[in-house]
């Protein structure tokens, strides 16, 4: 009898040998994803919170040698709220950061990180601002000078007209960014800007603005604002029977999602993105069909990019060789070398980074037809 | 034309400071109060009657009752809970419980609707654009209801206020309290009373607000409500036709500024009109001096 429960107890330790050993080889990432969950822009933290959590999910389940965990944290999309929440997430155990998802939040974050030596990759905080003098921070969308010459480059190839007004938020680093590398290229691409009116985020009345455009006789408006403004502008021209081609940036993305809005008034509305959930490739058809079984919607280009941010991220800790509870301040220069490295085919094209943090894939536009996102070919 | 349409839109937004300043200029003149939670109290009307389109199925007209309605009782609470127990206290101590109640209202509403922006349906409205001078000039209905509502308000409430006893009980509270309670007027019913009108009006200027510039969300109502605070003040806080050419006088140059100076300093130029007239005629266009009594 005696043998026998030292046998079985030494079976017991055999076991708990090889279970301790299995456990060895997967590694549990902690990634902290920062973004407005509450607030005006909660539309993109919302999508980016959720797009990270797919591919947790599906790097979690693959079997591979990572596991993801994703701390999520809100910002409301608030500088100092986002300073707390990433603080919040360090103490959670952190050991990088997908974040954070917009731009003025995500400058104040990235200077901490840059102190404390975080690794942070952002989905969708656009501004050059972001990554300038901060080696450890990266992103997966394009920059917003990247947006607003290729914006124009895109007008002008394809014919969409040559007189244009532009209304951006001059009370927004992200807004005034892509016009400034709009208004700079328009005139090479042979584009005229006839019109160029701003507002602030506190403006409810647009119709000095929408009328300039129209009296200056533009035939497209550029919009590289957020959507809440553009619906209004559309509201507006609609009201005076102006019906240019408007044509927005990533901010325009969310639109079709805000409750009420007569959706046939952005019919023929024109957003540059490298995502468009209508693309047949089995990335995207795999991702698009997830994210509608869970949340019910189709996917935006914000919730793509943090998709592809948490596959960057685990790609590049594993170039890095990122251990179990390794703290982040050890393997921030080590992901900075291997970010560099990798190349990444995800469901807003193929990335590649360059050691400045910005990221290189070509942009794709999409234009809103039936209430949908569309292919735009010429 | 170009000009007139200015001058139209400007009206239409004036018009909606107006009756919003209405609210404020209210509650100062008779219960010496700045509510500041009335803007917050729009975009809860503006809730209400999105709601009641939307998801309670109910005609335009039965969505205006229950949002003043709701509002009307929404404003009694406040009064009730907030304001009234600091009767006695210092008009900072007021001020400051009427700042916290604009961030609680406006939380409140981000609890219950969420934070994402709404569209508020256009059916609340439904007239057709008007096209004069063979099309150059259009003028939406809901410019032309917005003007009309605005003049009907302030017919209305003059009349009452001058003709009703409950307006004369008020005109008796703001000139004296002490005075007013002493000849066996009921302070207390008749702030609430003032209240109550106060916030079945913001209803209606929060349906206004938003069927012209239809985004809804918890922070809609905080900048109307800071312009049309401003316009109050322009106009001679305490006085209704004082809040109305204020409130007129203000959008018209709002939307001036931006088309003719820059729309950069849209809202600057208001502010300096502002503190332009305060500096000559410190009590507003139409306020009355206040003479102290030694």
């Amino acid at each position: 009898m005696k043998k026998l429960i030292a046998l079985a107890l030494a079976l017991s330790l055999c076991l708990g040998v090889f279970a301790f050993a299995g456990a060895e080889e997967t590694v549990t990432l902690k990634i902290a994803h920062i973004g407005p969950l509450t607030g005006a822009a909660a539309v993109y933290g919302m999508a980016t919170s959720r797009g990270s959590r797919i591919a947790a999910e599906e790097i979690s389940a693959a079997g591979g040698k990572y596991k993801v965990e994703i701390i999520d944290e809100d910002d409301a999309h608030d500088a100092e709220k986002s300073v707390n929440a990433y603080g919040d997430a360090l103490d959670k155990g952190a050991q990088m950061i997908v974040g954070t998802t917009t731009t003025a939040p995500c400058i104040a974050v990235a200077a901490e990180a840059y102190n404390d030596r975080v690794f942070m990759l952002t989905p969708s905080a656009s501004s050059t601002q972001v990554t300038k003098d901060n080696d450890n921070v990266f992103q997966v969308c394009f920059t917003d000078p990247a947006q607003g010459s290729a914006s124009a480059e895109y007008i002008s190839q394809n014919n969409l007209g040559t007189k244009v007004a532009v209304i951006y938020n001059n009370a927004d680093a992200y807004s005034t960014g892509i016009y400034q590398t709009f208004a700079d290229k328009a005139p090479e691409v042979g584009l005229e800007i006839v019109s160029t009116t701003t507002f602030t985020d506190d403006t409810t009345d647009f119709s000095v603005q929408v009328a300039d455009a129209k009296n200056n006789g533009a035939e497209l408006v550029f919009l590289p604002i957020y959507y809440t403004p553009a619906s209004q502008i559309l509201v507006n021209a609609d009201s005076i029977d102006y019906k240019p081609v408007f044509f927005g940036v990533d901010g325009m993305d969310g639109i079709l999602s805000i409750e009420g809005f007569d959706k046939s008034l952005a019919e023929g509305v024109m957003l540059l993105t490298p995502f468009s959930a209508d693309a047949q490739d089995d990335l995207t058809r795999n991702f698009v069909a997830k994210y509608q079984e869970l949340y019910n919607e189709i996917p935006n280009q914000f919730a793509a990019d943090g998709y592809d941010a948490v596959y960057a991220l685990v790609a590049a800790a594993e170039k890095a060789g990122v251990k179990e509870g390794d703290k982040p301040e050890d393997i921030c220069d080590a992901l900075i070398a291997a970010i560099q490295e990798i190349e990444l085919t995800g469901v807003t094209g193929t990335m590649t980074w360059s050691e400045s943090g910005e990221v290189t894939k070509t942009p794709k536009a999409v234009v809103i037809e039936n209430g949908v996102y569309v292919g735009f070919n010429k | 034309m170009i000009f007139l349409s200015n001058l139209v839109n400007g009206l239409s937004l004036g018009s909606i400071y107006a009756i919003i300043a209405l609210g404020y200029t209210m509650v100062y003149g008779i219960a010496k109060m700045l509510n500041f939670a009335h803007g917050d109290v729009i975009m809860v009307g503006a809730y209400i009657a999105f709601c009641a389109l939307q998801y309670w199925g109910m005609p335009p007209i039965l969505a205006l009752l229950a949002a003043m309605g709701l509002c009307t009782v929404l404003g009694i609470t406040i009064e009730g809970l907030a304001y009234r127990p600091l009767r006695q206290a210092t008009s900072l101590a007021v001020l400051i419980t009427a700042i916290g109640m604009s961030y609680l209202l406006q939380n409140l509403a981000q609890l219950i609707w969420g934070a994402n922006p709404k569209s508020f349906p256009p059916v609340m409205i439904q007239l057709p654009t008007l096209s004069l001078f063979g099309d150059r000039l259009k003028i939406s209905g809901v410019t032309i209801v917005t003007i009309l509502a605005n003049i009907v308000i302030m017919i209305l409430l003059t009349a009452f206020i001058s003709r009703t006893k409950m307006g004369k009980a008020m005109r008796c509270v703001s000139e004296d309290r002490g005075a007013a309670e002493l000849m066996g007027i009921n302070v207390n019913r008749t702030i609430s009373f003032t209240f109550a009108v106060g916030s079945a009006l913001a209803a209606v200027a929060g349906i206004l607000l938003c069927s012209a510039y239809p985004i809804l969300m918890p922070t809609t109502g905080s900048m109307p409500g800071i312009k049309a605070f401003t316009a109050a003040v322009f106009g001679g806080i305490g006085s209704i036709p004082g809040a109305m050419i204020g409130g007129i006088l203000l959008g018209v140059i709002e939307i001036l500024g931006k088309a003719y100076i820059s729309t950069e300093l849209g809202d600057a130029i208001v502010f300096a009109v502002l503190i332009i007239v305060l500096l000559f005629r410190p009590t507003g266009l139409l306020g009355k001096p206040i003479r102290e009594k030694v």
